[in-house]
């Protein structure tokens, strides 16, 4: 924009900031528009910052090599030995998407996998997502069955996905479309497992919006939460109308139901939609939140995204290249992480002693998500990164992110570890819009960074007193010996 | 336990509104003040009391398979679904409760039978805990501007005003008494707050009794010294808190508003709150969204919307911004009324106080300022929280709203308040309890009468000594925070489910950040006794 000799340039970020810059001089107004124009719409990932990020720490670290599935299995073997880590993949063959070693039963050989692999979408054959200790129960994902019009079964499949269960007990699919998307999808060679090959099995239909549906929510509640109108009503029915709290409370719905199956049923569940690379993995991973208590810890957490967005082929780089201000229609791009992310922050909302980080980690992930100094949400699975060379070429966002001294920001003071499962509420009252993220550039946060810095004290406070009792009681206890010892003399 | 016992009844379900749990089975008790439900089939037991004062409206719903359901309304809007076995006990239960729920005089109330086992001498201490007069003393009153007279003292200026109040010194009798005769009610101008920075007052009164062309000197007269008593500003406001039209159709009736060509340098305004008959109607359809069953996110947003119940809470906060503001940055007196000038004014004028100076904000500066302008000005508790049977249309939430106000404002500056949600939540219920005298019938004139300084209890004493379980553990202090400016776009505004479905708990947070707090502040003081104890 121009006002005689004075340009305007209004920066509209992916982390939702708008920026607006006043420039004297018509020229250069336009070089700095079409510099950031032009450095903004990068077409080579290789031209992006972390190929020539310079980290100014010391790395304690390799965050490339912190969350090895290896050490998951190592963790898991330690309580079943009814997997194995397969490499069937290890050149990216088998499934393109999925990383070179992935869990499945013990009991199904990698030449059963290449054949179910060729029975699933995009070849993402059902793996372990999680194991319940408690009962023993497993969640799987995978994509949809190409079952295609003529029913085509695939024994391997079937047998694949029967091992988890335990002898007499049924398990549960959880298919993230409705019923009749999922009948449509045969004529395009997809399809759902049918109840005759599948006896064991019972299908319930959880439909979770995809794609455009969840982009165009996000542009909508942008856009409701910067009108600065303070018309009450207008207000409520935009915040209604872009149905983002809806698709909150779907996610978060089809999240306990998974759950549910597996603590309070005992059945194991198997997770699938179309292409099992997004709203699956929000099923599966906020499940994970609610069931295990090890994902709310912040190394736990790190590792759960690592293991089931990074790893699992979450599309990082199509689904989160322009955020919420895009005004080109992107096809691919869509808010399947944010919506995750904010899922965890309702559950944090009502759990919130639970949780060993707090929001600004969730806030953290979301920013790096979308644009970032690091390496780690580069491409759109593990087979794009190793072409890349990240690992070699970039800094992980974990090689950061756990130092001691950024940690300590992220640290939830009053965490108490709970080895609960936590149930959360999705009635409407109980769920809120996330400030966090939507309004966090709209109104001063001073007072609540002030009462965050008053939490902290607080806790910190009794715990430098506990430290001194103590060391006060134990001087106390010696003196007492020394005295007996004396006495004993 | 030494309650009268009016009725039992066994075999009596409560059933759980929302979660998909098995209903409660037990036995109901019905005494002088409480019901009480006893749940004998739970591993503990689980007792649920509720106040016979609290109960806003009992129903019976028809007949199911499971018995006959009893559905009780609570003004602290706690919602009870009960089912009992037989037809003949729940039409008891239902004809007791609708008479204990309702009574017709003001000695049947329960502050008049409430006995904690207190002497004589603390119980009137009590009463004496908050003394406004103090309160005038912190703003400088009396001062060569101001005065506190006892003009009211036999009510003839005002019956609704407390026999003190606080006048500019200028204003003579005459004027005093001219004003009165002009105002609906009685209702002058006095001062509610002197901000004494820069010596702007806070003001209210009630609508002028103008029609459409009359006047009265000693009114205007008033107005007059009041501005002239900040002679740091030229003009002064004169707010009507009322929707313009609302106003405009009260001149037919000999009442209206003040013409600006009659009144010298004043600024008029209206700020359009509704009345109480449309906050009524906008708190039911509230209280029937927050009821549904198992309602979709848009269901729930679209009925809030048209419940328009945030709508009316950002007009009460934007009426009291714009007071503190006036005042702060204008250096302006602002006079405030609606009608009456006991609900709106009321409200707004707590808020911009409390916006305005830190000591609202305080444990006892909470409780002076609703002695203040709530009980002392005549906001009619009896009838806005129908604590006798009487007219239905009389109801109305006023005080809900400040209450909430003050919440909103807690949720935007979570360290500026010594008390907690918690502090608010237990006002609003003894509010409707009639437990303690202090809200009791509806001005001073009528607590005078009904000797409730002689026969009940002072609720503050009470709370004063829970304040451990009642305070804030982020408030900064006093001087941390002077004015609060807080932002008032919609987005601001958020839904208070520890209010309207605070007795749902699976919709609150199952973990309470303020409950680890204190718990962690508890500790640390025990700490601090054993550092103490082992250093000597």
């Amino acid at each position: 924009r121009f006002v005689g000799s004075l340009g305007t340039i209004v920066i509209k970020c992916k982390d939702l900031r708008i920026i607006q810059l006043d420039i004297p001089g018509m020229e250069e107004c336009l070089n700095i528009a079409s510099s950031i124009e032009a450095l903004s719409t990068l077409d080579s990932v290789t031209l992006m910052y972390p190929f020539f990020y310079r980290p100014m720490f010391e790395v304690l670290e390799d965050g490339w090599s912190s969350f090895l599935l290896e050490q998951e299995f190592e963790h898991l073997s330690s309580v079943t030995n009814e997997w194995r880590l397969s490499c069937v993949n290890k050149d990216f063959s088998v499934c393109p998407s999925y990383p070179p070693v992935v869990i499945v039963p013990k009991s199904i050989d990698d030449e059963a996998l290449r054949k179910v692999a060729l029975f699933r979408y995009g070849g993402r054959f059902p793996v372990l997502s999680y194991y319940h200790k408690k009962n023993g129960m497993a969640m799987l994902r995978s994509s949809q069955p190409l079952t295609g019009t003529n029913g085509r079964r695939c024994k391997e499949d079937e047998k694949l996905i029967n091992a988890t269960l335990r002898s007499g007990r049924r398990g549960f699919v959880i298919d993230t479309r409705p019923l009749n998307v999922a009948q449509q999808a045969r004529a395009k060679g997809g399809g759902f497992e049918q109840e005759v090959h599948y006896p064991q099995w019972r299908r319930i239909h959880k439909y979770i919006e995809r794609f455009h549906i969840l982009q165009e929510s996000f542009i909508k509640l942008v856009e409701a939460c910067n009108d600065q109108s303070h018309n009450m009503d207008r207000w409520l029915s935009k915040l209604e109308a872009s149905n983002w709290l809806t698709h909150i409370k779907e996610l978060l719905t089809a999240a306990c139901l998974a759950a549910q199956c597996i603590d309070r049923e005992g059945a194991s569940v198997l997770v699938h939609g179309s292409e099992g690379t997004d709203s699956t993995l929000q099923v599966t991973s906020l499940a994970q939140i609610i069931l295990d208590p090890r994902c709310r810890t912040i190394r736990g957490f790190e590792a759960l995204v690592v293991r089931e967005w990074l790893q699992a082929g979450h599309p990082f780089q199509q689904r989160c290249a322009q955020s919420a201000y895009s005004n080109s229609k992107q096809k691919w791009e869509a808010p399947v992480f944010l919506l995750f992310l904010e899922c965890v922050w309702q559950i944090h909302r009502q759990f919130p002693c639970s949780f060993e980080f707090n929001e600004h980690f969730l806030i953290l992930l979301f920013e790096h998500a979308y644009a970032s100094q690091f390496g780690t949400f580069l491409g759109n699975n593990e087979s794009e990164r190793a072409k890349l060379k990240l690992p070699q070429k970039t800094m992980s966002l974990w090689s950061w992110v756990n130092r001691p001294e950024e940690l300590s920001r992220f640290q939830n003071p009053i965490y108490e570890a709970n080895s609960l499962v936590i149930w959360p509420s999705v009635a409407p009252q109980s769920l809120q819009l996330w400030e966090g993220i939507f309004l966090r550039w709209n109104r001063p946060s001073r007072f609540l960074e002030e009462a965050e810095e008053e939490r902290i004290n607080i806790i910190k406070y009794n715990k430098e007193l506990q430290a001194k009792v103590n060391v006060l009681r134990r001087q106390l206890a010696e003196m007492e010996a020394d005295g007996e010892v004396q006495e004993g003399e | 336990s030494h309650a009268v016992l009016l009725l039992q009844v066994e075999n009596v379900k409560l059933l759980d509104r929302y979660a998909s749990r098995k209903a409660a089975s037990g036995t109901l008790y019905l005494t002088a003040t409480h019901l009480i439900y006893v749940d004998t089939s739970a591993e503990v037991r689980k007792e649920t009391w509720i106040l016979h004062h609290h109960i806003s409206s009992v129903e019976k719903l028809p007949l199911t398979t499971a018995g006959y359901p009893l559905l009780i309304h609570c003004k602290n809007f706690h919602v009870a679904h009960f089912v009992i076995g037989q037809e003949r006990d729940c039409h008891d239960v239902f004809t007791s409760l609708l008479k204990l729920s309702q009574p017709v005089k003001p000695e049947e109330l329960y502050a008049f039978s409430y006995n904690p086992k207190m002497s004589k001498e603390s119980r009137e201490m009590g009463w004496k805990l908050i003394d406004l007069k103090l309160d005038y003393q912190r703003m400088g009153i009396p001062n060569d501007c101001w005065e506190i007279t006892d003009i009211n003292k036999d009510y003839e200026v005002c019956s609704t005003y407390p026999p003190e109040i606080v006048v500019p010194r200028a204003a003579t009798k005459a004027v005093v008494m001219g004003s009165s005769r002009f105002r609906s009610r009685g209702r002058i101008p006095v001062l509610s707050y002197l901000y004494k920075e820069n010596n702007a007052a806070l003001c209210r009164c009630s609508q002028p009794l103008a029609g459409f062309s009359a006047r009265c000197l000693e009114d205007e007269q008033m107005l007059q010294a009041i501005r002239e008593a900040n002679p740091g500003c030229p003009f002064m406001y004169v707010v009507d808190t009322r929707p313009k039209l609302n106003a405009m159709a009260n001149r037919a009736a000999g009442k209206g508003y003040e013409n600006e060509d009659n009144y010298e340098n004043i600024r008029f305004k209206f700020i359009g709150i509704e009345n109480i008959h449309v906050m009524r109607s906008s708190l039911q359809k509230l209280l029937e969204v927050c009821e549904m069953k198992s309602p979709s996110m848009s269901d729930f947003l679209t009925g809030l919307e048209n419940s328009g119940w945030l709508r009316h809470i950002k007009a009460v906060m934007d009426a009291g911004v714009f007071l503190a503001k006036a005042v702060r940055e204008e250096r302006a007196s602002v006079l405030v009324h609606c009608s009456d000038g006991w609900d709106r004014t009321a409200q707004v004028c707590s808020l911009a106080s409390l916006l305005l100076d830190p000591f609202y904000r305080t444990f006892k500066g909470f409780m002076v300022l609703i002695e203040k302008e709530w009980i002392a000005m005549g906001h009619k508790f009896s009838h806005r929280c129908g604590h006798l049977d009487g007219d239905p249309k009389e109801v109305s939430p006023v005080f809900t709203q400040f209450v909430e106000c003050v919440w909103q404002l807690m949720q935007q500056f979570p360290c500026s308040f010594e008390f907690s949600e918690r502090f608010l939540l237990e006002i609003h219920d003894h509010v409707y309890s009639c437990q303690f005298g202090n809200f009791l019938g509806t001005c001073h004139r009528d607590r005078e009468e009904l000797r409730i300084f002689e026969k009940t209890h002072s609720l503050w004493p009470f709370l004063l000594q829970r304040k451990q379980e009642l305070r804030n553990p982020l408030y900064r202090g006093f001087t941390a925070y002077k004015e609060l400016q807080p932002n008032t776009l919609p987005f601001s505004f958020q839904f208070w489910c520890g209010m309207y479905n605070r007795f749902d708990k699976g919709m609150q947070p199952k973990q309470s950040v303020l409950e680890q707090l204190l718990s962690c502040l508890r500790h640390s003081v025990s700490l601090e006794e054993s550092a103490a104890q082992l250093e000597n």
